[in-house]
């Protein structure tokens, strides 16, 4: 038996700590959280409860289009690479965001009045663009505001630095997107690819995860199998020239073969990584491929990392 | 195809064109069939559904089955394996009747256990939709279904946890971690069972020894698990990798399980391979599946029947292969299917009876996505009613927040919790060892001993005691 503590004393806060806390240098996990009783402690309980919160308004929230518009004209000026033109704002047929989140075929497909915006816009079949550039909501608002700039900036260099011109469609923003809404711009603007930027399902300790998708001659009802992904885009995850320089890998590729998705393989490497490296390494696999079992944003953000080396484990002494 | 039902009210006769889009109609709302378009039109509609459904006789579903014999091997399987002397008891029954007798005193534990093979996936499902939450936990409170491996699962009053240590890149230290953390609070008697964040052969096999190590180091009495695919494992074993249990996402009609790359005969091959290696000391159950309602319309396979029925037909394919562990991920899905707490409540108890009503070791993911509209809250009530209703296991995972697969599932101290104010204790072979090894003083109590057991002191020893911070290195 153990003596009772005073709990008048200052000291005395109601909690017993895991001295292993700090095994924490290994993993991103919420070990070592202590507790009271056998609950979490007050200060635990309540720092979750702000990160389910993050994550719930990142899903909520709406995107700040005017603000992104905005932003997306004053890089259109230093990056003559991109259409003059300002982005246009695109819906779905999810009128709104209940509806989104219980129909995914609506979040697929653009409504009638994008239709027609885009039918004006569209190039005629003998000057096709080649790169389509669609911004959707997704399901993370936060994403994109926090990192749909920053990328395309990246791209920008990357497609600047090619020995290939690029002619880029005018930027399209979608409104309760998900990333088959790509096919829809894709095919109206008559573009040969489309790259679909994208919140993703958030996390609890990512709420602002950015998804890339690739597609070759964009049409409606294509399946996921013939698109490429890039997940975890952010600063803390596949940082923006990391993601650019994979991005330009497999747009450079998918315009020489002619093709996307499974028959399309990332081997870009990394830019940080080992010099060795331009195989298809272990952590190339994780962070990118083409994912045709899950459906839209349900993703896996799998982070890049190198892969472990196979040192003594602390468990096993 | 087959006759349609029709049932008055009133001056209105409503129809319902044949035996799955009554069973459709009768489903309790949710928003995966009004995506698949078979959801009743109203709540009346759906309450005359029910109605309907309870005078329909058990005899009917074998005879008119929801996806024809010669296109599905799950309704061949159904079929063919239907002990008819099993349902001899209840065969006069309706489902309205059925319901009244699995609520009665004469339906015992033992008669539960005795009529199980006489019971088809698509009874249990039809029953359940006429049955209230409080039917469905007190039903399945009277089923048990005991299963062993190195510990015994489904035992009365025993509530085992899956440790989940998870890890986004597989770290081995990252995983160990976590492992170490679950350990420490007494987590991880059903399984300690793995996500890889890279999934191949090579891999699985990496991790599979990781945890036969840890297990044979500290004299766990449990089993591991990589949640690889079956064609890995199968592989994985060839090459002579430890494999405790052989694991398959698994659905309830042949194209799930098409497109979830296996049929039967894998599975029946994988069973036999795992059962080869003899790796079990109280028991011989090797396989683990997970199932979900959702899955199927996910993979456009459903054939119009509504989730919950296409769900229930996954544990025929479970049961045919004496699984250790069942659970549903209830949650993970998203909201297009589940919308909100409610509709996964609902779910994860009728999961768990039909489950259970047909002798599966079933336990629970109870968890939610961030697109979902559910929170903590919604998990405190699910995780309580199933414990109350004798759900097998739970997960277990670092609070609640698994960094690999992006969704929120039960963690170390909500099992905790549940022990405590159930009074329900961990396997009888792991209570004792986490007794033996001075992790808890009074496991039957979930009394945790504030000392670090000396066996983990002396592990934590190893590490360099610098860089305590909790900043995360990149592994």
């Amino acid at each position: 038996m153990v003596d009772q503590p005073d709990i008048h004393n200052d000291d005395w806060n109601g909690v017993i700590d895991n001295p292993w806390r700090r095994l924490r240098q290994f993993t991103a996990a919420r070990i070592g959280l202590g507790r009271s009783g056998v609950s979490l402690p007050t200060k635990e309980m309540l720092e979750f409860q702000l990160a389910h919160a993050q994550a719930r308004d990142a899903v909520h929230t709406p995107l700040d289009f005017p603000a992104l518009t905005q932003q997306l004209e004053t890089l259109a000026e230093q990056y003559p690479l991109l259409s003059d033109e300002p982005p246009l704002k695109l819906h779905s047929e999810a009128v709104d965001r209940m509806t989104y989140l219980q129909r995914p075929d609506l979040g697929r497909r653009l409504d009638e009045a994008s239709r027609v915006l885009l039918q004006q816009e569209q190039q005629t079949p003998e000057q096709p663009f080649d790169l389509a550039l669609v911004i959707a909501d997704g399901l993370s608002a936060t994403a994109i505001a926090h990192n749909a700039v920053p990328f395309i900036q990246a791209l920008c260099e990357e497609l600047q630095a090619d020995k290939q011109p690029w002619k880029l469609a005018p930027i399209t923003l979608v409104e309760q997107g998900r990333v088959a809404v790509g096919d829809d711009v894709g095919e109206l603007l008559n573009a040969k690819t489309v790259l679909v930027l994208i919140g993703e399902r958030p996390g609890l300790s990512s709420p602002d995860s950015l998804g890339l998708y690739l597609t070759w001659a964009p049409v409606r009802g294509l399946t996921d199998a013939r698109r490429n992904c890039i997940s975890n885009v952010r600063p803390e995850g596949l940082n923006f020239s990391e993601a650019a320089h994979k991005a330009g890998y497999l747009l450079r590729e998918s315009r020489r073969l002619q093709l996307s998705g499974v028959q399309l393989k990332d081997r870009s490497g990394s830019l940080t990584g080992p010099a060795d490296s331009l195989s298809e390494s272990t952590a190339q696999a994780a962070t990118i491929d083409h994912q045709p079992d899950f459906p839209d944003e349900h993703t896996t953000i799998k982070p890049a990392s190198s892969p472990a080396a196979e040192t003594k484990n602390f468990l096993l002494g | 195809m087959h006759k349609a039902y029709r049932y008055s009210l009133g001056s209105k006769t409503y129809e319902f064109r044949n035996l799955a889009d009554l069973m459709a109609r009768a489903t309790p709302a949710r928003s995966g069939d009004r995506l698949a378009g078979v959801i009743a039109r109203s709540a009346e509609e759906r309450a005359v559904a029910q109605m309907a459904l309870a005078e329909v006789p058990l005899k009917n579903f074998l005879n008119e089955v929801l996806i024809p014999y010669e296109q599905d091997e799950v309704t061949r399987l159904i079929i063919d394996e239907h002990d008819a002397l099993a349902f001899a008891p209840i065969s006069h029954f309706t489902v309205g009747d059925f319901r009244n007798w699995l609520l009665s005193d004469l339906a015992s534990s033992d008669m539960l256990a005795s009529i199980r093979n006489g019971i088809t996936p698509e009874m249990a499902a039809a029953v359940s939709k006429i049955m209230r939450n409080q039917d469905l936990i007190l039903v399945a409170q009277k089923c048990r279904v005991i299963t062993a491996f190195r510990s015994t699962i489904g035992l009365p009053k025993r509530l085992a946890t899956r440790l989940q240590p998870n890890h986004p890149t597989d770290d081995m230290n990252g995983i160990a971690a976590s492992i170490l953390d679950g350990l420490l609070y007494g987590s991880g008697d059903a399984v300690i069972g793995i996500n890889p964040a890279t999934d191949n052969v090579a891999q699985a096999t990496r991790l599979m020894k990781l945890m036969d190590e840890v297990i044979s180091k500290y004299e766990i009495p449990t089993q591991s698990c990589v949640l690889t695919h079956v064609t890995n494992t199968l592989e994985c074993i060839e090459q002579g990798a430890p494999v405790d249990l052989v694991f398959q996402s698994i659905g309830g009609t042949e194209a799930t399980n098409s497109s979830f790359g296996f049929n039967l005969a894998t599975l029946a091959e994988a069973e036999q391979a795992a059962l080869s290696l003899q790796r079990g000391t109280v028991g011989n159950n090797v396989m683990y599946f997970e199932t979900g309602q959702g899955s199927a319309l996910s993979a456009n396979a459903h054939h119009g029947l509504d989730q919950q029925t296409c769900e229930t037909r996954a544990y025929a394919v479970a049961r045919k292969f004496n699984p250790l562990l069942v659970n549903t991920v209830v949650g993970f899905i998203g909201p297009e299917y589940l919308f909100d707490g409610k509709e996964i409540i609902r779910a994860g108890l009728e999961d768990h009876f039909c489950a259970k009503l047909l002798g599966l070791p079933m336990g629970c993911d109870v968890c939610y996505t961030n697109h979902a509209e559910a929170d903590q809250n919604d998990m405190d009530n699910l995780l309580t009613l199933l414990g109350t209703a004798g759900c097998s296991f739970v997960m277990g995972i670092p609070g609640s927040d698994d960094i690999m697969l992006n969704y929120q599932t039960t963690s170390f101290h909500d099992a905790l919790y549940a022990r405590r104010v159930l009074g329900l204790g961990p396997s009888p072979e792991f209570e004792a060892w986490l007794e033996k090894m001075q992790i808890m003083s009074n496991a039957a109590g979930a009394c945790l001993n504030d000392a670090l057991p000396p066996a983990f002191a002396a592990s934590l020893k190893t590490l360099p005691a610098g860089n305590s911070a909790s900043e995360v290195s990149n592994g």
